[in-house]
C-alpha cells in the first residue's frame, strides 16, 4: 500500500531569509505511530505547518493520502487532524461550541453522537459546557485533541503534546495515542523528550538544524546503535586496568571498585566469555555483575553532536 | 463552495452576538435617541425643512449608514483580528476551506450583525419622525450591500492590522471623517460650490445620496451611479482579499 504520507524534498525558507527545512524526505505508513525527535528549534513545528497549510512550502512536495497539500488542498486537508503546540483556545467560548466549530470546518455535517463520543473518550464531557478559560492546561490540551479528532482524521499531528505537562497527564497522553493507533489512525508527534519517543512511537525520526538525521524503526534503531555497559564490581579494588586485560575495552569505575566493559550488541561474540576467564586467570574476584542497555537518549546525543560537527 | 464551512463560521462567529443580545440592541436605541435630542431637536428646530423633508426625516438614512458604516467595519475586522490574535487562526488555514468560504462567513455574519442595528435605528427614528419609504426594495438593497461592503473592507483591516492600535487606525482616521463628510447630516447642495466638488471624492456621498433616494426619492448624486459606486467598492474589497489568500500576505509566512 502508498504510504499515507509522503514528503518529498521539502524545503522552507521563512521570509527573514532563514532555512528552517532544508531538504526532508519522508514516507510514513497508515496506522504508524511516528515520533519526530529533536531538540527545540529543530524545524518539527515548521515541518507540521507546512504540511497542515499554516505556511507554505518554499519547494518540494507534501501528498497526503496520495492528495498534493498545496494542488489538491481540500482533500488533502480533510484527511488531517493537528494539535497545535501552542495552546490556541478561545478563552469565552464554551468547550461543545469550539469542538463543533473544528468539525463543521472540516465539512463534516452536524453529529452530536460523534462529537460525544470524543468528548467521553478524553474525559471531558462534564466539561462540554465549561468556558475554555476555566479549564485547568492538561484539560486545554485535551479540547485542542479533541478538536482536532472531531472530523475523523486519518493522520494526526501532535506537536508535542506533553511539553510542560505533570506526569501523570503524560501517561494518560500516551494511553490516547495508543487508542488512537488502535482505530488505525496515524499519528505523528514531536517531542524533546526521548522517554516519549521510546515509549509510544513505532518509527523516530531524529531532525535538528532543518534536516531529518535518520528515520527507523524503533527497536532496530536501539539495536543497531545501542551499545550495552557490564559492569563488574570487585572484591579488592584496583588501581589501574592490569596490564593482561588491555584487550578488552575496559575502564575503572567506582574508585576502581568496579570495571566497566563496553561492546556491541549486535556483534556474534561479545567477548563476554573471554573477559571473565581473562578476569578469574588474573585472580581478580568479583563481587557482582550487571548490564545495561544505552537509551534512546545516548543515541539522540550523539547523533546531534555528530550533526554539529 | 463547501456550505458546511461557512454555516459552521457564521453560526459560531453569530454566538457571540447573541450573548450579547441586550446591549447590542441598547447601544444603538440610546445613540439614535441621543442624535434626534440633538440634532433633531436642537438643529433641527432652526433648520426646519432640507428639499421639502422635515430635518428629522432628512438625517435619518444618513444616521443609519453612519451607524452601519461603523459597526460592519469593527465587527468585521475584529472577528477575524480576534484569531490572529489568540492564535486560534491555525484552524482556519489548515482546514480544507477556500478563502470564499472564509470571507462568507465571517463577513456574513459581520453583516448580519450590522443589518440588526441598522433595522433597531430605523426603529427608533421612526418613534421620533413621520418616515414614509418610498422605495423598500431599494432601500434594503442598499442597506444588505453598505453592510456587506463594508464588512468586506473590515475585514481587510482585521487581515492587515498587526496590533490593536492599527486595528481602531483607518476607523478613526479615514472612514470616521469620510462618513461626517459624506452627507450625513447635511444635503450637499447646502455646501458651496468648491466643496461640492471636494465632496464628489468621497465614496460615502454615493451611498448616503443612494440610501436617502430610496427614502424621499431626491439624491445629491444620481441613483445609478451610487449604485455603480457600491458595487465597484464591493468588487475592489473582494479583489484585495482574493489576492490576500492568494498570497497568504499577512496570513501564512
Ligand atoms: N515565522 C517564522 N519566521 C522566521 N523564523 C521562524 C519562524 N518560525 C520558526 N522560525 C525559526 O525556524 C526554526 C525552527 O523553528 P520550529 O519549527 O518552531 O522548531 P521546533 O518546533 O523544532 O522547536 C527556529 O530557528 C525558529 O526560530
Ligand atoms: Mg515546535
Amino acid at each position: 500500500m502508498a504510504p499515507i504520507l509522503q514528503i518529498n524534498d521539502l524545503k522552507k525558507t521563512y521570509k527573514g531569509g532563514f532555512e528552517a527545512l532544508k531538504g526532508v524526505t519522508l514516507d510514513i505508513e497508515e496506522g504508524e505511530i511516528l515520533a519526530l525527535l529533536g531538540p527545540n528549534g529543530a524545524g518539527k513545528t515548521t515541518l507540521i505547518s507546512t504540511i497542515c497549510g499554516i505556511t507554505m512550502p518554499s519547494s518540494g512536495s507534501v501528498t497526503v493520502g496520495g492528495f498534493d497539500t498545496v494542488a489538491q488542498y481540500r482533500q488533502a486537508r480533510s484527511l488531517i487532524g493537528l494539535v497545535p503546540q501552542e495552546i490556541n483556545l478561545e478563552p469565552f467560548e464554551t468547550v461543545w461550541n469550539t469542538v463543533r466549530l473544528t468539525r463543521g470546518l472540516f465539512g463534516k455535517s452536524r453529529d452530536d453522537a460523534a462529537l460525544e463520543k470524543i468528548l467521553r473518550r478524553l474525559s471531558l464531557w462534564d466539561k462540554k459546557d465549561s468556558k475554555t478559560k476555566e479549564l485547568s492546561g492538561g484539560m486545554k490540551r485535551r479540547v485542542l485533541i479533541a478538536k482536532a479528532l472531531s472530523h475523523d482524521p486519518k493522520v494526526l499531528f501532535l506537536d508535542e503534546p506533553t511539553a510542560g505537562v505533570d506526569v501523570e497527564l503524560r501517561k494518560d497522553m500516551w494511553d490516547i495515542v495508543a487508542d488512537l493507533k488502535r482505530d488505525g489512525v496515524t499519528v505523528i508527534l514531536t517531542t524533546h523528550y526521548i522517554e516519549e519517543a521510546e515509549a509510544i512511537a513505532d518509527r523516530v525520526g531524529v531532525i535538528n538544524g532543518g534536516k531529518l538525521l535518520l528515520v527507523e524503526d524503533k527497536t532496530a534503531l536501539m539495536a543497531r546503535m545501542g551499545q550495552k555497559q557490564l559492569t563488574i564490581e570487585l572484591r579488592e579494588p584496583l588501581a589501574s586496568v592490569p596490564a593482561g586485560l588491555a584487550e578488552f575495552d575496559l575502564t575503572l569505575a567506582q574508585d576502581g571498585a568496579a570495571l566497566v566493559y563496553t561492546y556491541d550488541t549486535k556483534q556474534d561474540r561479545t567477548g563476554i566469555t573471554a573477559l571473565l576467564s581473562a578476569l578469574s586467570g588474573a585472580g581478580i574476584g568479583l563481587r557482582d555483575i550487571s548490564t545495561r542497555q544505552s537509551s534512546l537518549e545516548e543515541i539522540f546525543v550523539g547523533l546531534v553532536k555528530e550533526s554539529a560537527a | 463552495m463547501k456550505l458546511t464551512a461557512v454555516w459552521a463560521i457564521y453560526r459560531y462567529e453569530m454566538t457571540r452576538f447573541f450573548r450579547t443580545l441586550l446591549q447590542s440592541f441598547i447601544s444603538p436605541v440610546i445613540s439614535t435617541s441621543l442624535y434626534f435630542v440633538v440634532f433633531g431637536t436642537a438643529i433641527g428646530s432652526r433648520i426646519q425643512e432640507v428639499e421639502g423633508v422635515s430635518y428629522g426625516a432628512f438625517i435619518v438614512p444618513g444616521l443609519i449608514m453612519l451607524s452601519v458604516i461603523m459597526q460592519s467595519i469593527s465587527n468585521a475586522s475584529f472577528g477575524i483580528y480576534f484569531p490572529k490574535f489568540i492564535g486560534t487562526i491555525y484552524e482556519l488555514l489548515s482546514a480544507p476551506v477556500s478563502f470564499l468560504e472564509i470571507v462568507a462567513g465571517y463577513v456574513g455574519a459581520a453583516a448580519t450583525k450590522s443589518l440588526f442595528i441598522g433595522v433597531v435605528i430605523l426603529g427608533t427614528a421612526s418613534l421620533f419622525v413621520d418616515l414614509t419609504i418610498q422605495n423598500p426594495l431599494a432601500m434594503i438593497a442598499f442597506l444588505v450591500l453598505t453592510c456587506v461592503s463594508f464588512s468586506l473592507m473590515g475585514f481587510i483591516i482585521g487581515l492587515w492590522a498587526g496590533n490593536f492600535e492599527q486595528l481602531q487606525l483607518v476607523p478613526l482616521l479615514i472612514v470616521t471623517p469620510l462618513v461626517f463628510l459624506g452627507g450625513s447630516f447635511y444635503s450637499i447642495s447646502m455646501l458651496p460650490p468648491f466643496w461640492q466638488t471636494v465632496t464628489l471624492f468621497n465614496p460615502v456621498v454615493y451611498l448616503i445620496s443612494g440610501f436617502r433616494w430610496a427614502f424621499f426619492g431626491l439624491a445629491d448624486v444620481p441613483i445609478g451611479i451610487s449604485l455603480m459606486a457600491i458595487s465597484g467598492f464591493t468588487a475592489l474589497c473582494l479583489g484585495i482579499i482574493w489576492w490576500i489568500f492568494r498570497t497568504g500576505w499577512r496570513l501564512r509566512d
